[in-house]
């Protein structure tokens, strides 16, 4: 696992695709690959309201991940001092074996370049001190990006303000 | 080299501010201006995607004129002077056989039409139009009879807000990036949002209260808490007291519509809709009831509208907190307002050919109602409209029926489309003229009016791609050839903001700072018991309206039901998905990509009823059965049965949008025999009165 995570605050979040459009155009790809994206599943009822979830799917940057072991040439790797996993667009000869190793669809296919490409946290804004490209565009600030032990603050506080019992 | 610009988004209406960073005249990345807190970088999907619009090579490269048929597609390349040279001559052998009267020019509204406005004042001709009438029309006559001024009067306090009522206001697909971070704020702090939708659109995802209305009955809705509000004395009596003219009148009017008659009408609930007045004069005054952006939508619109007003009203909503509050402009803070060039031209005499303001004293004469220039078109009367410009504006998908409004086209011995992208009017159009996209151009100063009034800036980015130009350069260069240039005298925009600036005390490089500069510190509130500025003749909120009275118009209509389809039939809505913007994006590379084609959203039960499941394709066929086409169909119980609903902008017929072409279905093709169906006291189209047939695809 990387020392970073995206959290998304699922309450917030309002399904509207921006994050994919702002991943796309920093990324400057192609039609084709989508480093992450945003999948609807719903609408189902809750307590008699319609509710719909968007689940976020960015690459998780695991700890032993399955892109990393595949690649036979080194390309896709693991930052040591972050663990951010990335491509080096240089030793990367196309060979898809990330692709197929990642039970979730994370490594993307490139069209113009013929190589792999994936969600890397935007690590060159990363290393300016920025966020990435979804979380520093995001409508609702439902994406935050940090440190995980962090970023589960904000559910407890909400859900502790729901449960308060004052009696 | 690197540079931020400051600048303003031209994605969509609602024109947010943006940082723009350039690197050697490339445009690299575009986020939300971080000088303004709520924008904070964010930014929509479109805004993104405004980098792909860019550098796409599917746009207007440069001018073409038309080689063979209208809407054949066959195009001449031509320069810039060959093709503004060709417009002027036609026009001026227009204007020599017809008047200046006989040219019309459409826009889409907002804040940056000075120059092109004036460009047609200063050739002599009063046919402005813009895209309001499929848009907000309804709303900005239903305000001007309440309050005697029109909807952008008032803005809402959404941050402070207890209890926002939306009637199809999708605030969070149909976006405003600003108010959909402070709407999701106020959720977050406990506030509600009761959302009245025949569909449950997004913003019945995040809502409180979702009431799944039967088309076409708000105004019943409407009748029904009104009736609960005044019966129970719920309002806020001091202010009504105060500010409220025709209160008896409206009591008397509304005892008919009780809550359970409402029920019958709109299948909510009795029950729910007397605890739901309650709840929200538990919360007065901050309430906002939305009256509503884009309502063109059935014949009686205006008075569910005007009925929201009016709810508003009863909350005693103005200039509190977390209600609506004045927008106040420089004026208003002791500022001088920036100089307009509109306002230094004569205005023609001639009377305006759509009868907006004189035939028709209940329609504002400004923008006029764009459907009702067909009709002038094809009878002449008043007088003959031989030359229609439209710029940025796309009516053969705005307006319903495009094969309708071609007859009256052809009848004109000029049409030119001036646009940053290909649209379905500039693909049947004489002259094709690309103009340089928002990125690419700087607009003229705009004032932002509010709590906090200001000064904005578009300003150019990077250099036009291409051989596309700036819209004040291409008009400034058609007034120099029919010689008005004694107007146009402006280098530049650069120096149109000096002008603009004169007397203000602020300068280009003031705003350049930031993107804007704002007029005052602190927001500004009046005092809702004292101050309060309506511009009506008794300076009240005038119930009982003497604007319409004057033109024999009643302030209380009478309820009608609406017509329910046949078996097999459904009322056709439309809306926005939070990645496309009306009909403008769907060749984006990028947005194609998240949202390639519409679906028809179809009631389960219904579903059932005609053999198909979720995904199949259905045919649909429009009323009078011109128009017909297949679809993915998306099949929900959270959809009413009489209707079904698609986004719109699909089904587009420009080949050179290799993306977009014939994808989907598109609402407006189906709206058959409804161009000349309007609501008659507020003018706009009545684009949901539009009944389609849906069966299995073969």
């Amino acid at each position: 696992m990387s020392k970073y995570y995206i959290y998304q605050d699922t309450k917030r979040c309002i399904g509207c695709f921006s994050c994919e459009s702002h991943c796309k155009t920093k990324n400057n790809l192609p039609i084709g690959p989508r480093l992450t994206q945003i999948i609807p599943v719903g609408p189902k009822r809750l307590n008699n309201l319609p509710r719909m979830s968007y689940v976020f799917m960015p690459c998780f940057h695991c700890q032993e991940p399955w892109c990393v072991a595949a690649c036979p040439t080194g390309a896709m790797q693991k930052r040591p001092k972050d663990g951010i996993v990335f491509v080096d667009d240089t030793l990367c000869v196309g060979c898809k074996a990330c692709i197929t190793a990642c039970p979730w669809g994370t490594p993307q296919w490139n069209p113009e370049t013929g190589k792999a490409v994936k969600c890397d946290y935007c690590m060159d804004r990363v290393d300016q001190g920025l966020e990435p490209a979804c979380v520093t565009k995001c409508i609702t600030k439902c994406l935050h990006f940090g440190d995980p032990a962090k970023k589960t603050q904000s559910k407890r506080d909400r859900h502790a303000k729901k449960v308060a019992d004052f009696e | 080299m690197k540079e931020s610009v400051y600048s303003i988004c031209g994605m969509c209406t609602v024109r947010c501010p943006i940082k723009v960073d350039v690197e050697d005249g490339v445009v690299k990345w575009i986020e939300g201006n971080p000088n303004d807190p709520g924008m904070a970088g964010r930014l929509c999907a479109k805004g993104s995607a405004g980098l792909a619009m860019l550098y796409d090579y599917e746009r207007p490269q440069h001018p073409m004129i038309r080689e063979g048929k209208r809407g054949e597609g066959k195009w001449k390349k031509a320069t810039w002077d060959e093709a503004l040279d060709y417009i002027a001559n036609k026009l001026q052998d227009i204007i020599k056989k017809h008047g200046a009267k006989a040219i019309a020019l459409s826009d889409r509204g907002g804040p940056f039409r000075d120059i092109h406005r004036s460009f047609l004042r200063a050739i002599g001709s009063p046919n402005y139009y813009n895209h309001d009438c499929t848009c907000a029309r309804n709303v900005q006559h239903a305000a001007l009879s309440l309050f005697g001024s029109g909807r952008k009067t008032f803005n809402y306090d959404y941050g402070n807000c207890k209890h926002l009522v939306l009637y199809g206001r999708n605030v969070f697909e149909s976006l405003r990036v600003k108010q959909a971070g402070i709407i999701m704020d106020m959720l977050d702090r406990g506030g509600k949002i009761t959302y009245i939708d025949p569909r449950a659109a997004g913003t019945a995802m995040k809502a409180s209260r979702y009431w799944a209305i039967r088309p076409g009955t708000d105004y019943a809705l409407n009748l029904g808490i009104i009736h609960t509000v005044l019966r129970d004395k719920l309002y806020d009596a001091e202010f009504v007291k105060q500010w409220v003219l025709g209160l008896k009148e409206l009591e008397s009017f509304v005892i008919p519509y009780t809550p359970e008659w409402a029920a019958a009408e709109t299948g909510i609930p009795a029950n729910e809709i007397v605890e739901f007045a309650n709840e929200i004069a538990a919360a007065r005054p901050a309430v906002i009831f939305h009256p509503g952006w884009m309502v063109a939508r059935y014949s009686d619109s205006f008075y569910s509208i005007r009925t929201s007003y009016i709810l508003n009203s009863l909350m005693g909503a103005f200039e509190a907190p977390g209600g609506l509050f004045f927008q106040k402009g420089p004026g208003d803070v002791g500022a001088k307002g920036l100089k307009s060039l509109l306002d230094t031209i004569p205005k023609p005499e001639e009377k305006r050919v759509d009868g907006c303001g004189w035939k028709h004293k209940h329609f504002e004469a400004g923008p006029g109602l764009l459907h009702l220039l067909y009709p002038a078109i094809l009878s002449e009367d008043p007088y003959p409209v031989k030359a229609y410009i439209a710029f940025r504006h796309d009516p053969l998908l705005a307006l319903p029926d495009p094969e309708a409004q071609k007859k009256a086209f052809d009848k004109l011995d000029l049409v030119v489309a001036i646009d940053a992208n290909y649209s379905e009017t500039g693909w049947y159009a004489d002259v094709l003229l690309p103009s340089a996209t928002y990125l690419e151009k700087s607009s003229v100063l705009t004032t932002g009016k509010g709590l906090k009034p200001q000064f904005g800036m578009r300003k150019q980015a990077v250099e036009p791609r291409n051989d596309a130009k700036p819209d004040w350069w291409i008009f400034k260069s058609l007034a120099e050839r029919l010689g008005a240039g004694e107007y146009f005298k402006f280098k530049d925009m650069e120096a149109f903001w000096e002008w603009q600036l004169e007397d203000t005390g602020i300068t280009v490089s003031d705003i350049e700072k930031k993107g804007f500069v704002a007029l005052t510190d602190k927001p500004v509130w009046w005092n809702r018991m004292k101050d309060l500025k309506f511009k009506t003749p008794s300076q009240k909120i005038e119930f009982v309206s003497s604007r319409l009275e004057a033109c024999g118009i009643e302030s209380f209509k009478p309820y009608e039901s609406p017509k329910k389809p046949d078996g097999g039939h459904y009322r056709l809505a439309f809306g926005r998905s939070p990645v496309h913007t009306h009909g403008r994006t769907q060749n984006n590379p990028v947005l194609s990509e998240i949202m390639p084609e519409n679906q028809l959203w179809l009631n389960d039960e219904e579903a059932r009823n005609l053999g198909v499941a979720n995904g199949e394709r259905v045919r649909v066929t429009s009323a009078d059965g011109s128009h017909s086409g297949t679809i993915n169909v998306y099949v929900t119980e959270f959809i009413h049965p009489e209707s079904v609903f698609m986004v719109h902008g699909f089904g587009r017929k420009v080949p050179w949008q290799t993306r977009g072409f014939n994808k989907g279905l598109g609402d407006y093709r189906f709206e058959t025999g409804l161009l000349g169906v309007y609501d008659p006291v507020g003018g706009a189209n009545s684009l949901m009165e539009c009944f389609v047939k849906v069966e299995k695809a073969e």
